[in-house]
């Protein structure tokens, strides 16, 4: 595994490539960087949320105003979207999300095992797309895929980022 | 509950009085009645009818006004729906859209799954709650002349504005707008894009 790989700045340069314009999140550890950079980037319109599937909601009406966003989040977030995706099916939304994963790979915390362990398979009952990622220098080419099969074709997309990843970079919790 | 009885706007005059002069207005309905209100009007293409996804009216309307900076954007939803998605109070007074404002029909009741009381009907004051989050302008609306002096602020004022209009328990007949959300997402979308290359934004 390639530690000096920096995805966060891949991710960063990807969102700014592809157009995206409003990122909505709910902070986690593994996303620190990326949201740092983007609060700092006047581009962007950074959209901090009270609960995740606001995130959902607001990703549609930017669609609706011809915007591009993402929706970022930790994987415990999953378990807050899953009706508001309701919206995202019948109108067939597209909807992109990066979510970091707890839960799976030396996870400290208990408690965030079991949402962790639902992630993908809660996701995927509600007809999103799922990509997962487990090495660092993969990274960039998953987000850049998601971001087109979302955008061109119109489809619900969750990249996953895999806690072995966020583990491997040296972030202070 | 208490000072119910003195509750005297009906919600079917109060959003046609709003509607009227509406011009351009981009429109964002929360599911329920407030879909049907704006459906007895009769249909308009800049309007988004949600059937579902609770709670997700507001943050729908915000997207949609940060994205859409130059036209006015409103949002009609109930207390039920409003109160489901009551966090995205914050997260509106954190952005300060200037062209969004929020309009709360609150019969206190979940009108739809057979009238039992929300929590407006025990005193939850969503303006208040709007104005803690930060909102300048957060008020009740109880009177007609109220509602009258509250529609130019509606068109004009600098928002994020929410106004929560205290309306009857009413049975008014359901009309029912579209409910194709694939159909409802391209028409919406095609009639602003067009809109765009007009005034060539």
């Amino acid at each position: 595994m390639n530690e000096n790989v920096d995805w966060s700045d891949e991710i960063f340069s990807i969102l700014l490539e592809q157009r995206i314009k409003q990122v909505a999140y709910v902070p986690d550890a593994g996303h620190k960087k990326l949201i740092e950079r983007v609060n700092e980037d006047n581009y962007f319109r950074d959209v901090p949320l009270t609960s995740e599937e606001e995130g959902v909601a607001l990703l549609s009406g930017a669609w609706l105003g011809d915007e591009r966003g993402v929706l970022l989040m930790q994987s415990s977030g999953v378990g807050n979207i899953i009706n508001m995706l309701s919206i995202s099916v019948e109108c067939r939304f597209p909807l992109f999300m990066i979510i970091t994963m707890r839960g799976e790979w030396g996870e400290f915390n208990p408690w965030q095992v079991p949402m962790g362990k639902a992630t993908q398979s809660t996701l995927e009952a509600m007809d999103v797309k799922v990509i997962r990622v487990d090495v660092p220098d993969k990274v960039a080419e998953t987000v850049a895929a998601g971001i087109k099969l979302t955008f061109d074709s119109g489809r619900m997309v969750a990249v996953l980022i895999g806690q072995r990843v966020i583990g491997s970079k040296d972030w202070n919790r | 509950m208490k000072g119910n009885e003195l509750v005297i706007l009906d919600r079917r005059h109060l959003v046609e009085r709003i509607l009227c002069s509406r011009d351009d207005l981009l429109l964002v309905t929360g599911l329920g009645a407030p879909t049907w209100d704006v459906a007895a009007l009769g249909d308009n293409l800049n309007n988004f009818y949600l059937w579902g996804g609770m709670g997700g009216a507001v943050p729908t309307a915000l997207g949609l006004a940060l994205a859409q900076s130059k036209r006015r954007v409103l949002v009609l939803t109930g207390d039920g729906e409003m109160l489901m998605g009551i966090g995205s109070l914050a997260t509106v007074a954190v952005q300060k859209p200037k062209n969004l404002v929020i309009g709360v029909i609150d019969n206190q009741r979940y009108g739809e799954t057979g009238m039992q009381r929300s929590a407006t009907a025990f005193g939850v004051d969503i303006a208040s709650i709007a104005r803690g989050a930060g909102f300048e302008t957060a008020t009740n609306v109880t009177t007609y002349g109220e509602l009258d002096s509250v529609i130019p602020q509606i068109y004009n004022s600098q928002g994020p504005l929410l106004f929560n209009f205290k309306v009857t328990v009413s049975d008014h007949p359901m009309i029912l707008p579209e409910k194709n959300g694939l159909e409802l997402k391209h028409r919406f979308r095609a009639h602003i894009l067009n809109a765009k290359k007009k005034i060539g934004g």
